[in-house]
């Protein structure tokens, strides 16, 4: 498998190096593994951190910026950051309001985020934790780690972002946010398994007439294998997974996201095929995303995420951004 | 045992874990995502430094800095819950400069309290708990064990420094815990994993070998390697 990199054991850092060269809005640590915003804190701002293992590029340092993210923690790929990441990142960006912290539900990542949380307390720093877990694929029960974090990651930090661009408090920043969540599902098929540089081989086998359903984002096997089908079809099985959990209807925030492999065509034709059969459910279309966002390092694949709107919703999901991953209105 | 028993434990470990880093990053791409072995390959590596660094003088700061660095140095799942393992039996030892068969047989134990505290995990679950659980069990079975023989032994006028507090005593006690260890791990394969990220898999995890079990017994195993020297 050949990977453009220098080095297995350096790629977090020797990324971090470039999204640095690239972005002199940002101050990256690539030593310590944050990503804050050159400006520093905003007195009165709640600070939003995320973070998670890397190889999901841009989530999440490419959502670091005004309208987003105040910081983030990339862990080594597909491992959770540690807590002195997620301490020093909430301790950077306190601006006197506290701090929230974005997980997304993974073992590791709720371990880590939590005991951050736990020692930012005992120094004295608020933080409320948010989690993400609007992946269907996965029933939330007793019997599994619960559902997964996915795409709804990217609607949680711009809309919880932009209300705390607006100096909200810290409590209603956090319920915005675990509004989003609620009202969001994601579902994810991969017609290939992913690589690890670490693994240097696919992560699962897959043939040429198979595709994987539910999907995760760390090139784990998701709950069942089917048959190749055409674009139509593979959308209808993810849009009714979405439907069947939290019915469609009114507006709706759609993310068509491509798993960091598959060509920005090939999503736009799913696209096509989302808006239809959420036309046909009465749901309307009223924002999208259609490109890589949660990828999972070079998966062929794709990922439905539908977020039924509010008018304080759409509001938020419009207000200015401007990151290296999402930046309009600015 | 002492500080030096238990930091050459931490060594031989380290040694363990890199040998067996891409078996554990295997079976992790079977059913996780394929970091388990480079993740304690790295905090191992790093605990072993802060060791020859630091130099703690008894076996429960040994434990606490070694807890203390897989929680600040390995993220994912393993990092907290191995990291916590190890500061939760380094809290048991106390003070002691040298730790009693059943000294390390209680700690052991509190470790294990500790990783399943904080995975909410039980026996069953398809952990690194199924591994780790028996192995406490059966050091403290084989340590009571040579200390009713000891006295047994005492009773018909021999020295019961002889079995259980004794080298190969304490060896034989070591062996029972890692072999303990390797029947939970392979026992954790018709499992269906219920924590972790195994357990988005549903019913396709069973018939894999737990790579958070698998790397428990290794790192067991490798305690009994030092005890045998």
């Amino acid at each position: 498998m050949k990977k453009l990199i220098n080095a297995a054991d350096s790629v977090v850092t020797d990324a971090l190096r470039g999204i640095a060269a690239a972005h002199p809005e940002l101050r990256v640590d690539p030593e310590n593994r944050i990503v804050l915003r050159a400006s520093g804190p905003r007195p009165g701002k709640v600070g939003l951190v995320s973070g998670g293992g890397s190889g999901h590029e841009p989530l999440h340092g490419g959502f670091v910026g005004y309208g987003m993210l105040d910081a983030a923690c990339p862990g080594e790929v597909f491992t959770s950051p540690v807590p002195d990441q997620v301490i020093e990142a909430s301790t950077a960006v306190h601006g006197g309001a506290g701090v929230l912290h974005v997980v997304k539900n993974y073992t590791g990542d709720v371990l880590n985020f939590q005991l951050a949380a736990e020692l930012c307390a005992e120094e004295g720093l608020e933080v409320a934790s948010v989690l993400v877990d609007d992946d269907v694929a996965v029933r939330d029960s007793l019997h599994t780690a619960g559902r997964r974090g996915t795409g709804a990651a990217v609607f949680v930090e711009k809309v919880a972002g932009a209300l705390a661009e607006e100096g909200a408090p810290l409590a209603e920043v956090a319920r915005v946010a675990r509004e989003v969540n609620a009202r969001s599902r994601s579902f994810g098929i991969a017609l290939s398994a992913c690589t690890t540089p670490a693994a240097g081989e696919p992560t699962f086998e897959l043939g040429e007439a198979e595709v994987e359903l539910g999907i995760g984002i760390h090139g784990e096997p998701g709950r069942a294998r089917s048959a190749m089908a055409g674009a139509r079809e593979l959308v209808r099985t993810a849009v009714e997974a979405v439907d069947e959990d939290l019915p469609v209807s009114g507006d709706v925030l759609v993310m068509l996201n491509g798993m960091g492999g598959t060509p920005l065509i090939e999503l736009y034709v799913a696209f096509a095929e989302v808006a239809g059969l959420l036309a046909d459910r009465g749901a309307r279309v009223a924002r999208s995303l259609v490109g890589n966002y949660v990828t999972s390092l070079d998966m062929q694949g794709f990922s439905v995420t539908v977020c039924r709107l509010t008018g304080e919703l759409t509001r938020l999901w419009d207000a200015p951004v401007q990151t290296p991953a999402l930046r309009w209105g600015r | 045992m002492d500080a030096r028993f238990f930091t050459a434990w931490i060594e031989e470990a380290a040694r363990s874990l890199r040998d067996g880093r891409d078996e554990l990053t295997r079976l992790d791409a079977a059913i996780g995502d394929a970091d388990h072995g480079s993740n304690l390959d790295r905090g191992f590596t790093e605990a072993v430094r802060a060791l020859a660094e630091r130099r703690p003088a008894t076996p429960g700061a040994v434990l606490a800095l070694v807890g203390g660095t897989l929680i600040r140095k390995v993220g994912g799942a393993s990092g907290p819950l191995y990291g916590t393992a190890f500061r939760e039996a380094g809290k048991a030892l106390g003070e002691t400069p040298e730790v009693s068969p059943a000294g390390f047989a209680a700690a052991l134990e509190a470790g294990v309290a500790g990783v399943r505290r904080l995975g909410s995990a039980a026996e069953g679950d398809k952990t690194m708990v199924d591994a780790l659980a028996p192995a406490a069990r059966a050091l403290a079975e084989a340590v009571q064990d040579g200390r009713a023989a000891a006295e047994t032994r005492a009773g018909a006028g021999r020295d019961p420094s002889e079995t259980g507090r004794g080298d190969g005593g304490l060896a034989r006690a070591l062996e029972a815990a890692a072999a303990a260890a390797e029947a939970g791990a392979e026992a954790t394969v018709p499992m269906q994993a219920r924590k972790g990220r195994a357990s988005y898999l549903g019913p396709r995890s069973v018939g894999h070998l737990d790579p958070g079990a698998a790397s428990a017994a290794l790192i067991l195993r490798a305690l009994h390697t030092v005890a045998s020297r």
